[in-house]
């Protein structure tokens, strides 16, 4: 008999953090980027994606809110907000 | 063909013959001759391996999970303090449901170092998750090691299998062995084909966190693996008796058993002396008999409680203890009977030989002399007093 | 059942004549059982052997302390160890020593102790004291268990070309001294 043994990968996608978040996420502003890449390489969760200047977003289904991004962006061009602000 | 062969050799040879993959170890008396022959085997090229020379007996048991974890047939061996050293990454082979076969030099443990044979060893790991067998001579052990690759490796079973073999009476003892041909193990022993493996082509992940949702059934379905593998066992020796034509059940070996009102129940090497005197004292009317126990894990409680059921005196021999509690064997022994209709009038339990003291003839007279009377616990055989009045002051 | 126990140093090649010994009589049909007990585990250090023969499977374990046969390897060992414990009534010693070199220990009356020079004899042909295969040669004279073509053969089996030869001469001048003085 074999219980839970192997793991597929891909299964993270099925387990969905962005519930873990308490009081803010990032907001991407989209002004300053420079497309450095340092807030897609930061996310431990990896949910960021984009592909140029002022072109990155987040995933809220996986974001954490752990604030990484906006911490390492050189710009300053995340910031961390309120959840419920626009 | 017959040989006479020592046993570490004949065990080298018969893990050749099972054709390994990888085969890491680190060496410890009594298990040292296994390898150093295995490692000369693999140079002079008779056997197209990986021998993977290791710093610690740890990252010889990691190196092989590795390795059956890549879908390779493989193989390790220890003893004693080696043996502990490997103990967390065993738990993991086991946990990772990954069928290493190793072969356990059965050693007492430190302290005091001792490098001479009793179990203490590997009964201590006897909840690890391992099949365990206990081998009485050096064809047993030989036969073992087949019967282990093609319990552990069948797709429904995949679990690591330990063959004990006491150190130094069967690992340096030389004995005539009938060593079977390459033709007759291909037959018996298919190529290993894993059921999962690493494979980057077709990623997975083993022995990954489990979180209380899924850790018990981990576990539930590692302990269900163990009662088929006692379902498993006896139909794989009929097979083996096919190929190999000497007869085995794995599980437990009765001697003597018919009529007999005293029984020594053993495991391993000793059983060989516990037949012999068997045989001298049934020469003189006295109706004794042997179980032997081939297949600690799983354990063979429904076997044992038919072959004990109606033998009145039973006694168990324990090679290891269990601090601060009732001697291993003994206590399992007793708890088949618990609750079942029938059962021993009395169940004593002896300890012998611990770190290499001799058991003779006389021993075995003695715990035989002992069952006529009360039922003993965990009463020590050839024990000499006069030493336990040292001190240290 | 005859049972052999050899008396040694660790390093004098007790385990090998145990080997021998098993091997010439597996050649026969016999069922040996050979083995060591290591005491301190380094050279130099008393260590016992053991061979145990049967015309069936051996299947006792324990140590040999009744022996039939004795083999000494090494006879200052006799100084701290009664070698003679247990030796059965008719029983037979092997000891490699030269006449007069050591008092020979009080036997019983249908006991039998032999001297040989093994270290001479095999320094003469192997031009090392390795005195084994002189003492085997000798053992098969003195209790007649195995012809000389047993043993040679074991150490066919055993040693390779070079080796071969010499550990032959050195069993056969072994042989011939103990039939010498046995006559």
């Amino acid at each position: 008999m074999f219980g839970p043994l192997v793991c597929k990968p891909g299964s993270s996608r099925n387990n969905k953090t962005g519930p873990w978040r308490t009081e803010l996420r990032p907001k991407f502003l989209k002004k300053e980027c420079i497309a450095c890449n340092m807030c897609l390489v930061v996310c431990p969760e990896a949910c960021i994606s984009g592909q140029g200047k002022n072109n990155y977003d987040f995933d809220p289904d996986f974001c954490k809110g752990c604030g990484n991004c906006a911490a390492v962006c050189p710009k300053k061009d995340i910031e961390m907000v309120k959840e419920d602000s626009a | 063909m017959k040989e006479l062969l020592e046993g570490s050799l004949a065990v080298a040879e018969i893990v050749r013959l099972c054709k390994p993959g990888v085969i890491s170890a680190y060496p410890i008396t009594p298990q040292t001759h296994i390898v150093e022959e295995l490692a000369q085997i693999v140079a002079n090229g008779k056997l197209n391996a990986q021998f993977v020379n290791v710093e610690s007996e740890h990252s010889a048991a990691s190196t092989v999970l590795g390795s059956v974890a890549c879908g390779v047939r493989s193989y390790t061996a220890t003893s004693s303090q080696g043996l502990f050293l490997m103990a967390e990454v065993l738990y993991n082979i086991a946990g990772m449901r990954l069928p290493v076969i190793m072969t356990t030099a059965a050693r007492a443990i430190s302290a005091p170092i001792n490098i001479w044979n009793d179990h203490q060893d590997v009964v201590s790991l006897r909840d690890s998750g391992w099949i365990q067998f206990h081998a009485e001579d050096i064809q047993e052990a030989v036969d073992l090691h087949l019967i282990a690759y093609r319990l552990g490796e069948d797709k429904s079973i995949m679990l690591p299998v330990m063959v004990c073999i006491d150190g130094f009476i069967l690992t340096h003892g030389l004995e005539t062995v009938n060593m079977p041909s390459q033709e007759e193990v291909d037959k018996f022993l298919p190529s290993y084909k894993a059921p999962y493996k690493l494979d980057v082509t077709n990623p997975l992940t083993l022995g990954p966190l489990v979180d209380p949702e899924f850790y018990t059934e981990a576990r539930f379905a590692l302990n269900e693996t163990h009662k088929e593998a006692l379902a498993l066992i006896p139909k794989i020796t009929v097979e083996f008796s096919k190929v190999f034509g000497r007869n085995y059940n794995g599980l437990i070996e009765g001697y003597q058993m018919k009529d007999a009102e005293r029984v020594i129940v053993a495991m391993g090497s000793v059983c060989g002396t516990v037949k012999d005197v068997v045989d001298e004292l049934r020469k003189k009317g006295k109706k004794v008999g042997l179980l032997k126990i081939t297949s600690l894990r799983p354990f063979p409680a429904s076997y044992i409680y038919e072959a004990l059921k109606n033998i009145p005196k039973v006694a168990v021999i324990d090679r290891a203890l269990s601090l601060g509690s009732f001697a291993p064997l003994a206590a399992e022994i007793k708890a088949v009977f618990f609750g079942r209709p029938k059962m021993p009038k009395t169940i004593s339990s002896f300890v012998v030989g611990l770190g290499g003291r001799d058991i003779t003839r006389e021993s075995i007279k003695e715990i035989f002399r002992l069952l006529t009377g009360k039922e003993k616990q965990g009463e020590f055989i050839d024990l000499k007093p006069e030493l336990l009045k040292e001190s240290y002051e | 059942m005859k049972e052999i126990r050899i008396h040694a140093r660790a390093g004098q090649g007790a385990i090998t004549t145990a080997s021998l010994l098993g091997y010439a009589y597996f050649l026969k049909g016999m069922y040996p059982y050979a083995f060591p007990s290591f005491g301190a585990a380094r050279m130099g250090a008393p260590m016992n052997a053991f061979v145990r023969v049967d015309s069936k499977p051996v299947r006792l374990r324990s140590q040999i302390y009744e022996p039939n046969y004795l083999l000494i390897v090494d006879h200052t060992i006799m100084r701290g160890f009664n070698c003679f414990s247990g030796l059965q009534e008719d029983g037979v010693a092997i000891i490699n020593a030269k006449e007069g070199a050591i008092e020979v220990p009080k036997i019983k009356a249908k006991q039998k102790a032999y001297l040989v020079p093994a270290n001479e004899i095999a320094l003469k042909h192997i031009g090392r004291p390795l005195g084994n295969t002189a003492m085997l040669g000798a053992f098969c004279a003195a209790t007649k268990e195995l012809n000389l073509e047993d043993l040679n053969a074991a150490i066919k089996h055993r040693f390779d070309l070079k080796l071969q030869e010499v550990n032959i001469k050195a069993a056969k001048e072994g042989f011939d001294y103990v039939r010498s003085i046995s006559m």
